[in-house]
């Protein structure tokens, strides 16, 4: 299953159709509101407590960065950068980071889907994988989990709430893509279509920055949208291979967001 | 002795040793009691109230425990590479210290597990990394040689607690005593093996980490170079740490335990492995910094942010290593007690400082190029935990030291 993966194979494999879920973000929409963190936290129940004033320590499996050209006025501009797991893929001999570290098998790279999982029962919280991310993407539960009273009624049932001490993180809403497959299996169908399976940060953006589907699929827009020359992929040159990219017109926002820019200038376009 | 000044205690002493009487005894080990209860209260808070309590964050989900694991584990390697020298490369006058090399290895590796203990989230669910063992993990090559290996040194210490007077005079503790000394090259060579591996599996915790430029690695097959590193540096400095709490021992004890000519060979036998590792560490800076570079990781980059300034390399290759290797590599400094206790703590401040670096300021350093580096110092809670394990170790080497027969060479030195 893992080489049809890797080869692009599209053969039916399993229960089910092949995937590779991805998302690609438009730096040039966004505009930094936050909605898709808060569609995150939502969607997801994350715990979150009255004082989140110590952001090392709060959890956000969608965070958005906020990065700066560094230049005075007036040519100072800004760039907001969303956050979410890259579902690194790895290659050659380096697999998924977190992956191959996580002593107990708790954390896995699904080879049908491309997404990278998190077994929070199995966790027991040595934190290797927040070690080896360097996206810093991996969150632990410094507390328990408290929610203000009768909030718990409005928790996602599709969704596990984390007790403390275990290690948590972006999972592309997984449980969206479960409940699609059911659906369309009932429909007598074995591929997901793209609308079926979105984020709840892809939705929740009111600039329609990000977008998110099969980058493996023609018909899917990151299909087109990853290819454009002004994509790129954070510390790509580290080889983690993520599934999340990124487009951006300013060449120094391009330029930011890896430790190089070795393929810069080729076709990109400056603001 | 005249048996009126003689210890309440006499009766479970070794014979023809001299040893304080009871109740100084007992107010010594009641002082390490204070500290060592305010380690337990930081424990039981760490458990009870979670983590929180600490100064770890998601910026460092590794601090002062993982790096007091690492380098504990390291001055523990003296444990078996003293059982090493002495059975299976037979330096037969190691034999007059490796008792006590075993009794600190039992301390040290009871400590690095009882950190990792208090160091997981979860700890109820320890078990899980043997139970969903993932074979490609350092981490679980560390926990399964790490347990058998401390398993190996129970086995070790056990005929010496066997030997106390009272209780070797029971027939079957005798003749087990008697079968496990039989049996320590075997148990010494199987714990030669695992230790080779766990020590090294340390060093592939940080080495295998190929999103952190700081510390990852290249190596051989699926070990990188830190794999090799890190086994040649335990065994740099754990001879040194053998003898380091042997003279401690002696300062409390005030009085000579151990000859100086074993002392010597451990030393030297330090100090050029010492020096082999600098060399190699030397050379493994050198490429590591080439093939940083090559990802977009200069190393100003790692070096950026204080306090982990370029000092920071000079004083764990220089001041900590440069030195201490010669002055072990040199008789007459080496054979001056004071300059080779001086070497001693230099050569394992060194080994702490490598751990330190390799675990923590790897996560100091910022990987992307828009994250921002944080601080990170220890609270209480952490260094109490720590330090437990000091107050709790000092307690083990006392009770030994009092009731076990391990200097073989002290009846000579010091005849009553």
């Amino acid at each position: 299953m893992k080489e049809a993966h890797h080869e692009g194979d599209e053969q039916h494999q399993g229960h089910g159709k092949i995937y590779k879920f991805g998302m690609v973000v438009d730096l040039d929409k966004c505009t930094g509101c936050g909605a898709c963190m808060v569609a995150c936290m939502a969607e997801n129940n994350i715990a979150f407590r009255k004082d989140e004033t110590n952001k090392t320590r709060s959890n956000f499996w969608m965070r958005v960065y906020k990065i700066s050209n560094g230049l005075p006025f007036p040519d100072t501009e800004i760039s907001y950068i969303p956050r979410p797991c890259m579902h690194c893929e790895g290659h050659g001999h380096h697999h998924t980071p977190c992956v191959s570290v996580c002593p107990a098998t708790v954390t896995d790279y699904n080879h049908e889907t491309g997404i990278v999982s998190q077994i929070y029962t199995r966790c027991f919280g040595c934190r290797y994988c927040m070690a080896a991310c360097p996206y810093h993407v991996r969150v632990f539960n410094w507390w328990d989990a408290k929610w203000p009273k009768g909030m718990e009624k409005y928790l996602n049932p599709d969704v596990s709430p984390r007790m403390r001490g275990v290690v948590e993180k972006c999972s592309f809403c997984f449980h969206r893509f479960q409940r699609a497959k059911n659906k369309a299996f009932t429909e007598g169908r074995r591929e997901v279509r793209e609308d079926e399976y979105q984020t709840a940060c892809t939705q929740a953006c009111p600039a329609g920055a990000i977008t998110f589907g099969d980058l493996k699929n023609p018909e899917h827009r990151v299909y087109k949208l990853k290819d454009s020359p002004n994509a790129f992929r954070l510390l790509e040159k580290l080889g983690t291979n993520p599934k999340v990219y990124y487009v951006s017109t300013r060449a120094w926002v391009r330029k930011a967001a890896d430790v190089y820019v070795g393929k810069e200038g080729e076709g990109a376009t400056c603001a | 002795m005249d048996p009126a000044s003689a210890p309440f205690d006499s009766a479970l002493i070794p014979k023809g040793v001299k040893r304080c009487q009871l109740k100084w005894f007992l107010l010594w080990i009641a002082v390490l009691n204070g500290p060592l209860m305010v380690g337990t209260v930081a424990a039981l808070m760490c458990w009870g109230l979670a983590l929180n309590v600490t100064n770890l964050s998601n910026n460092y989900p590794f601090g002062l425990w993982i790096a007091a694991d690492l380098g504990i584990i390291a001055l523990g390697a003296g444990a078996f590479f003293t059982g090493f020298l002495r059975y299976i490369v037979k330096i037969d006058d190691l034999k007059h210290i490796v008792n006590y090399a075993v009794i600190i290895g039992v301390v040290c590796y009871a400590s690095a597990q009882g950190i990792l203990g208090i160091d997981i989230g979860q700890p109820l669910r320890g078990w899980f990394i043997f139970w969903h063992a993932n074979v490609h993990s350092m981490l679980t090559e560390v926990a399964f040689c790490i347990t058998c290996y401390f398993m190996v040194l129970c086995i070790e210490y056990l005929p010496l607690i066997l030997e106390n007077r009272q209780v070797y005079k029971l027939g079957f503790f005798h003749g087990m005593a008697h079968h496990l000394h039989e049996a320590m090259p075997t148990i010494a060579a199987i714990g030669v093996f695992l230790s080779f591996f766990h020590q090294g599996s340390l060093g592939g915790v940080p080495g295998v980490l190929y999103g952190r430029p700081f510390a990852y690695r290249e190596g051989f097959l699926v070990w990188p170079w830190t794999f090799f590193l890190f086994i040649l540096s335990a065994i740099a400095c754990g001879p040194c740490f053998t003898i380091l709490i042997t003279r401690i021992t002696e300062g409390f004890a005030r009085k000579r335990l151990v000859k100086r000519n074993v002392i010597d060979i451990l030393a030297k036998i330090s100090g050029r492995l010492l020096v082999l590792y600098l060399v190699l560490k030397t050379l493994d800076t050198v490429y590591w910094i080439a093939m940083a570079g090559k990802v977009g990781a200069p190393l100003s980059s790692f070096y950026a942010n204080q306090p982990y300034g370029y000092w920071v390399l000079i004083t764990e290759l220089g001041i900590l290593g440069v030195i201490p290797a010669i002055l072990l590599l040199i008789r007459k400094t080496r054979q001056n007690d004071n300059v080779l206790i001086l070497a001693c703590v230099l050569n394992c401040a060194g080994i702490f400082m490598n751990r330190w670096i390799m675990t923590v300021q790897s996560l100091a350093v910022p990987v992307m190029p828009f994250d921002r580096f944080i601080s990170y110092h220890p609270n209480w809670v952490e260094y109490a935990s720590t330090f437990l394990f000091v107050w709790a170790g000092a307690i083990v080497i006392s009770l030994s030291y009092r009731y076990l027969p391990i200097f073989s060479q002290e009846k000579e030195l010091n005849p009553l």
